[in-house]
């Protein structure tokens, strides 16, 4: 993880950390934080506890997103006192912010991905969003029937996604809520894939419909167990849902959200030691009952 | 058994909502509120309900009451699990559900909703999360149903801000405009809060359906920041029943964290 954000994650780079409340990539966003990234462009559609601990580190200047809180819980509050004039703290300046709705940041994945000057789409018609975000504009249909709204292409300099497993080529496969990570991957100059297991070629070639990213377009496979903790892995780890309410308490506090990045990322030199220091008692208590698929045949073509 | 407690007005907000989504049958489901609505719904009055949520499942069975709209116990035993550009382009904006579930920091009579931002938009006073699929939740689902708690810092006659459209400025300009755009639905039909049930009558502004026990006219009219249309006579939303407090209290919630 060390050499795959030294070599693909620059200051003043857009990055994506993709996965929708599944398959967050915790790892590489506190490896970012202890490399001391600055200046980044944040993209996600759900800034998630991640983008939190990262911008309460000081690595970003802009998030770019369509629902900024704390899933289940309420607030992201790093975020927030970068957010509301009252909170800002001395010395501190504004996140600038670009705010789009779900089916836009999507949208502009698959338009960044596709090539394509904007993607088409229904979602905002009388909304405000369009008045405080100038990128959200009208189209005229080539086909006469009207008008219809259109977000931007999306290319970050490097995404970064999680998921169960890869082969050592980053041929990815992932199973359980897939997000955007497909679409930010492929809209990316850069990929970076974070896996829990990494298989022999074999095994992904006897499933080839679970492949959700090419080795092809993947620059680094890490291999990083838990590396999605406090986030989950479909299978292999459940949401610390007790986490996401403890940093709700944490996040208030500026000083208690310093002491915690500290503690569980400046004084830890890897995903590793994390791991360690909450022991392996604790991911037992996270891991779920076993429900595994059937078996489909692809058949032998000789 | 043991005596069961009466119900809260959280429990009767949500058995009031759940009730509202009898004969169903595809409700995209919201955080928080409507995700303990849709599945109490769906243990009583609505079985046969698929549930889709934003994460990118229809068909959810969940286990236990999922925390977030992401939580793996909507993944399995679900009927299909999509990319979150199949769920908002093909399920949503394709037009294939029945009822959307949407809160709010603030609405207005006409059903418009704010989950943005308190204060101006460039220095808020409080940054709320956003639209998340609310706007096209708004005017893709065929009808959308409302559940948040009433005051009159949530019942405005003012949006701070106008995430997501409901009846617009009145039901007539609204229906034009949905036509005119392309729009799937028909806007808001029911808005249920901690004190009463509410619709909209032919002119798209809300009007008060029936009061919760233990609440009173005054009371409703009092936490609303406009004249509220009200009939002669306005009845009592029926009680919870013990089986749905049940469910509530042992299934649903159990730590209380939300109800």
């Amino acid at each position: 993880m060390r050499d795959a954000i030294a070599a693909h994650v620059h200051d003043g780079d857009t990055v994506a950390i993709e996965g929708f409340t599944h398959c967050i990539s915790f790892a590489a966003g506190h490896e970012i934080i202890r490399q001391k990234r600055r200046d980044l462009t944040l993209a996600r559609m759900t800034p998630d506890l991640v983008y939190d601990q990262m911008v309460a580190a000081g690595c970003a200047k802009k998030l770019i997103f369509s629902w900024l809180g704390n899933p289940g819980v309420g607030s992201l509050h790093a975020i927030r006192r970068r957010t509301e004039p009252a909170a800002l703290a001395a010395g501190e300046t504004l996140l600038e912010m670009e705010e789009y709705s779900h089916h836009g940041m999507v949208g502009r994945y698959v338009a960044g991905a596709h090539r394509l000057p904007f993607y088409p789409l229904r979602s905002y018609s009388e909304s405000d969003l369009p008045k405080v975000n100038p990128l959200i504009r009208q189209v005229e249909s080539p086909y006469g029937d009207g008008k219809i709204w259109a977000v931007p292409p999306l290319n970050p300099d490097v995404a970064i996604i999680h998921a169960q497993r890869a082969d050592e080529e980053g041929n990815v496969q992932m199973w359980g809520l897939l997000g955007c990570q497909k679409e930010a991957a492929f809209a990316a100059k850069r990929v970076i894939a974070v896996v829990e297991e990494i298989v022999p070629t074999s095994v992904i070639r006897a499933d080839p419909n679970r492949t959700i990213v090419p080795g092809l377009i993947v620059n680094a496979v890490v291999h990083e167990p838990f590396g999605a903790h406090p986030s989950y892995v479909q299978g292999d780890y459940d949401r610390d849902n007790a986490f996401y309410r403890e940093w709700d308490t944490i996040s208030r506090d500026p000083a208690a959200t310093e002491a915690w990045l500290k503690e569980w990322v400046y004084d830890l030199p890897d995903r590793a030691a994390y791991v360690a220091k909450f022991g392996a008692s604790y991911f037992k208590g996270l891991t779920p009952p076993s429900a595994p698929s059937g078996v489909v045949d692809y058949g032998d073509y000789r | 058994m043991s005596e069961q407690k009466p119900a809260s007005r959280n429990e009767l907000m949500v058995v009031a909502a759940a009730r509202a989504l009898e004969g169903k049958r595809v409700c995209f489901v919201g955080v928080g509120l409507p995700n303990i609505a849709v599945n109490l719904a769906k243990r009583t009055v609505a079985p046969q309900m698929e549930l889709v949520y934003e994460a990118g499942v229809f068909g959810a069975n969940p286990a236990r009451l999922p925390l977030s709209i992401g939580d793996p116990t909507i993944v399995t035993g679900s009927t299909a699990t999509v990319s979150m550009h199949d769920l908002f382009g093909l399920y949503l904006q394709g037009g294939r559900i029945d009822v959307g579930f949407l809160g709010g920091a603030q609405i207005d009579k006409y059903g418009n909703l704010n989950t943005t931002v308190i204060g101006d938009y460039a220095a808020p006073k409080t940054r709320l999360p956003g639209s998340g699929g609310a706007c096209e939740i708004a005017i893709n689902a065929k009808e959308i149903m409302v559940i948040m708690r009433q005051s009159t810092r949530s019942f405005v006659s003012t949006l701070d801000f106008r995430t997501s459209p409901g009846h617009l400025g009145g039901a007539a300009a609204s229906a034009t405009l949905r036509r005119e755009q392309g729009w799937g639905g028909s806007g808001p039909s029911v808005v249920v809060t901690d004190l009463a049930v509410y619709g909209f009558n032919s002119d798209g502004e809300m009007e008060l359906r029936s009061i919760h026990p233990g609440a009173t006219l005054d009371e409703v009219k009092s936490t609303i920041g406009w004249e509220i249309r009200t009939p002669a006579n306005v009845p009592e939303t029926p009680s919870p029943t013990a089986e749905e407090l049940r469910l509530i209290r042992e299934e649903l919630d159990p730590t209380g964290a939300y109800v």
